[in-house]
């Protein structure tokens, strides 16, 4: 085997920035070429370290934008107060030269061959990255698997890949919740997502329903609680917390 | 801040164990639930990585990195089977 990369090992490689797309005012994707890059599924994440001059290091965990196949891209919220995600969306270029080592993750992980029953994605703001990795997945295997996303954000704008699910696909519906503000004329959901919506989106558990919801911690622990609450076992229920600092963001 | 999952720790797990670890199946010494170490909670810093059981909150594992090497204590854990 030609490379660095032990199979098994999980090793700090570098990638180059092919490309950069901004998604909203806050969120671009990195699009990257990884000469020695083992493939990923749908749901996982990878980490991404960033050394300063004088050695200082830092490394968050972003999830894979990207289904598997096409090139390995993540997206990536600007937080003010970041340590990382203000670098990687303001500083990067296409061209640059990043560290990062993956895919990461066997537990949020979606696998068009063996799940054929319905799909119901919760997204929390940024949450809907590696979602949107499964929903992509699921288009381009032919996955006969209907899906629901249902996807909780401060405001329309706020909406990361919006274009992309607005493009009709008579397998999957997507149902906003605008948490902060409305446009004028609004007519889907305000506020946070309750008991009462989750009930209306989730799919009835006779369908062998398998869930997969990410979020802030306080999202993901009141969907998943919320869907047991409705009868879905705790298994069919993935679940990937971030947060602003350090983890998954 | 607020606590992450055991999802947030995959890298490390994958770097201390030398293979996917966050659907292995752990097993609380303290309260016996079992469940993958995606699902535990995990708090990065507190300081050092700190994992605790989400059914008792016991500690199931600390991870404190000096320099270079990782230092591991699991002695909270009954059980950790990977698949």
């Amino acid at each position: 085997m030609e490379g660095t990369a032990v199979r098994g090992r999980l090793t700090w490689q570098s990638a180059t920035v092919t490309k950069i797309i901004p998604e909203t005012a806050r969120a671009s994707t990195i699009v990257f070429e990884i000469p020695d890059w083992a493939g990923h599924r749908a749901g996982q994440h990878l980490d991404v370290r960033l050394t300063a001059d004088d050695g200082y290091r830092a490394e968050r965990s972003y999830s894979i934008a990207s289904a598997p196949g096409e090139p390995v891209a993540i997206t990536v919220e600007r937080l003010e107060d970041g340590e990382v995600s203000p670098d990687l969306t303001e500083e990067l270029r296409a061209g640059d030269e990043i560290e990062l080592r993956g895919p990461i993750g066997g537990y949020f992980v979606w696998d068009p061959a063996t799940n054929v029953g319905p799909l119901l994605l919760a997204a929390g703001g940024s949450g809907v990255v590696p979602l949107r990795a499964i929903i992509r997945n699921r288009e381009l295997t032919g996955s006969t698997a209907k899906a629901r996303l249902l996807y909780s954000s401060r405001s329309l704008p706020d909406v990361i890949y919006r274009a992309e699910f607005e493009r009709p696909d008579p397998g999957l519906d997507v149902i906003y919740t605008l948490t902060r503000s409305q446009p004028p004329g609004w007519r889907g959901h305000a506020g946070r997502v309750d008991d009462a919506l989750l009930a209306e989106v989730a799919w009835p558990t006779g369908q062998d329903p398998l869930a997969f919801v990410c979020g802030p911690t306080s999202f993901v622990e009141t969907i998943a609680e919320g869907l047991v609450g409705l009868g879905y076992p705790e298994d069919r229920v993935k679940t990937e917390r971030f947060g602003a600092t350090g983890g998954r963001q | 801040m607020n606590p992450l999952d055991g999802n947030a720790i995959g890298g490390l797990l994958h770097e201390v164990f030398g293979t996917e670890m966050t659907d292995a199946t752990g097993t609380c010494a303290n309260c016996g639930t079992t469940g993958p170490v995606a699902r535990a909670v995990v708090y990065l810093d507190a300081p050092g990585t700190v994992v605790r059981c989400r059914n008792c909150s016991s500690v199931l594992m600390v991870f404190a990195q000096v320099r270079e090497r990782t230092c591991v204590d699991l002695r909270g854990l009954a059980a950790l089977e990977a698949r």
